[in-house]
């Protein structure tokens, strides 16, 4: 996207042909797919009325489902962040054998089915799984437990991180890091003081897509959950769950409930994403 | 006249090889170098390799005769012709319509256009579950159209077309994405020549624009057939699973596993996975050559 000029008025500028006819079918495909489904369910939450969402928001099954659910995705985005960040240093500045076959690694959980990413999480975190059998040594327990949940949720979360800083400590200035080592900063220092400073907002924009993602995540976390109402039931296994049992106004009003939480998610990366360009436009 | 610019979101990092004295200054001291890359190492063994290990080996548990059985599955097989049919319908519509949203997003400036990119984007943000969802409030039995798709006896939710549906909503900025920063990159001079000399606006997209595409294209096709292949959430909601008609590849393995049917589970799983390395390979491939392109591209 090329930076908006602010406030400048510009003559649209089209020599290039097909600017109606893409305009026309991405409304037009847009508003089947996406649009109007969506707007059904905001139609269908308007028939449930504030009173039905003010349930929703209030029955206690559905609170202690919000709340593993933004609980855990939260936690699961807190981990990620610093342990992607360096996962993306160590790919952007490092040399080692393997490489290759490492960031091919780091997209895994975009490629496999998240059914898959299910139940193989559940099968390492179970009573006998290989890392199960030895925590239930030390007395803890993941799978079917609320930690499971962001086990699950960090899996699915961690690509976000990794993809959205690489590019950012790629593009670091050289020269701001030179400065300070000729100034007699340590290594350290540098780190610390020149190079966070400059992936702060890639890490709070891969923070909050890693959240996003968690928070909406369904198949991965049904298995390794247990699925326990009040106790590892996530709000999106709930919809499903409300929806098997008819209860059509009780799913939408949850599903409202977490798209808006979804919308403001978007915005705030939106924002994050002006803030950061507009940062690395003054370093650079 | 309208030089390239590297967008900002654009995955690749930018091709200037760092000279001698940058990488001596941008040098970790070892110890510290150590650390972080046996960090990065253990995370992404712990998270990532080790689930990704933990299918095959569990598949394999009971020997290969097991293993062989469970994949010669006849319902094995239909849930994966299913799941291939839904790819083949999603993929390619994908690929037209993403091909004109990217050209629409990347090539004009327009009132609306940031609200536009971020409903392009916004699948992303939306649950699955709640992607399956709307489709019910549409087409269920209760839902808008229900009693229209009744009296005509056609079935859109807990069929073929449903799963179709769901699948497009996820997948719906997959293409769009990829191809918005490689057309950002490429600039429009060649376009523009192309009109100069008298080129149609079809032969433009066909002769110039379409052949610099073509990898960015088979990466977003790619990506998109993965997000297809594999959706569990959406579909599970529209699928109504019923055997042998509604059943995906992802959604046989929930079955398997629920009936306690493990190794068949892992079995279908394993064949998920070999088509998710299979995936990365490809993508891996395919970026190299994307960067081989730009760097032409930018050399030109």
């Amino acid at each position: 996207m090329s930076p908006p000029a602010a406030g400048v008025a510009r003559a649209p500028r089209r020599v290039l042909p097909g600017f109606s006819l893409t305009l026309g079918t991405t409304i037009f495909w847009l508003s089947i797919v996406v649009l109007v489904p969506l707007a059904a369910l905001v139609a269908k939450s308007s028939e449930v009325g504030l009173h039905g969402l003010r349930l929703a928001l209030t029955d206690p099954r559905a609170l202690a489902a919000y709340r593993l659910s933004f609980g855990a995705s939260f936690i699961a985005a807190l981990i990620n962040a610093p342990f992607g960040a360096v996962v993306a240093w160590v790919l952007v500045r490092y040399r080692f054998p393997g490489k290759a076959l490492i960031d091919a690694l780091v997209d895994l959980p975009f490629a496999l089915p998240t059914a898959v990413a299910g139940i193989t999480s559940t099968s390492i975190y179970a009573e006998h799984g290989v890392l199960g059998r030895h925590l239930a040594h030390w007395g803890i327990k993941v799978a079917f437990a609320p930690a499971g949940v962001v086990v699950a949720m960090i899996f699915v979360g961690l690509p976000f991180v990794v993809r959205t800083v690489e590019p950012v400590i790629a593009e670091i200035d050289f020269e701001a890091e030179e400065a300070a080592a000729s100034l007699g900063a340590s290594r350290l220092t540098v780190l610390r003081r020149v190079v966070f400073p400059a992936l702060v907002p890639a890490l709070l924009t891969g923070f909050a897509l890693a959240f996003a993602r968690g928070l909406g995540e369904y198949g991965s976390v049904i298995f390794i959950s247990g699925n326990m109402p009040m106790r590892t039931e996530i709000a999106p296994l709930l919809i499903v769950t409300r929806l098997e049992q008819y209860d059509y106004a009780g799913a939408t009003a949850i599903a409202v409930v977490m798209l808006a939480v979804a919308l403001l998610m978007l915005v705030a990366v939106g924002s994050l994403q002006t803030w950061s360009r507009r940062r690395l436009g003054g370093v650079r | 006249m309208n030089p390239a610019r590297s967008s900002p979101r654009s995955k690749m990092p930018r091709s200037k090889m760092p000279h001698e004295t940058q990488r001596e200054v941008q040098r970790d001291p070892g110890l510290l170098r150590g650390v972080l890359l046996a960090t990065a190492l253990g995370f992404l063994g712990l998270f990532v390799l080790l689930p990704l290990g933990a299918v095959f080996v569990q598949a394999l548990g009971k020997g290969f005769a097991h293993y062989f059985e469970a994949i010669s599955d006849p319902k094995l097989h239909e849930s994966a012709l299913l799941t291939l049919l839904v790819a083949a319908i999603v993929v390619p519509i994908n690929l037209v319509l993403g091909v004109g949203a990217a050209w629409l997003i990347a090539r004009f400036e327009f009132r609306g256009k940031r609200l536009l990119v971020a409903l392009v984007d916004l699948p992303f943000s939306v649950s699955p579950v709640i992607a399956g969802l709307v489709f019910i409030l549409l087409f269920g039995r209760r839902g808008l159209f229900g009693p229209l798709l009744a009296a005509r006896d056609t079935q859109i939710v807990f069929a073929v077309p449903g799963i179709v549906l769901a699948t497009l909503f996820v997948t719906f900025p997959f293409v769009a994405r990829e191809l918005i920063p490689l057309l950002e990159a490429q600039g429009v001079a060649e376009e523009e020549a192309a009109l100069t000399l008298g080129a149609s606006g079809f032969q433009m997209f066909r002769r110039v624009t379409l052949p610099k595409l073509r990898w960015g294209l088979l990466y977003g096709a790619i990506l998109c057939n993965a997000r297809a292949m594999g959706e569990f959430g959406a579909v599970s909601v529209v699928s109504g699973h019923v055997r042998g008609r509604t059943v995906t590849l992802p959604l046989h393995v929930e079955i398997l596993y629920d009936e306690y049917d493990f190794t068949g589970a892992f079995a279908a799983a394993s064949v998920l996975t070999l088509l998710a390395l299979a995936t990365l390979v490809a993508k891996k491939l395919l970026a190299w050559q994307l960067v081989r392109g730009r760097r032409a591209g930018g050399a030109a």
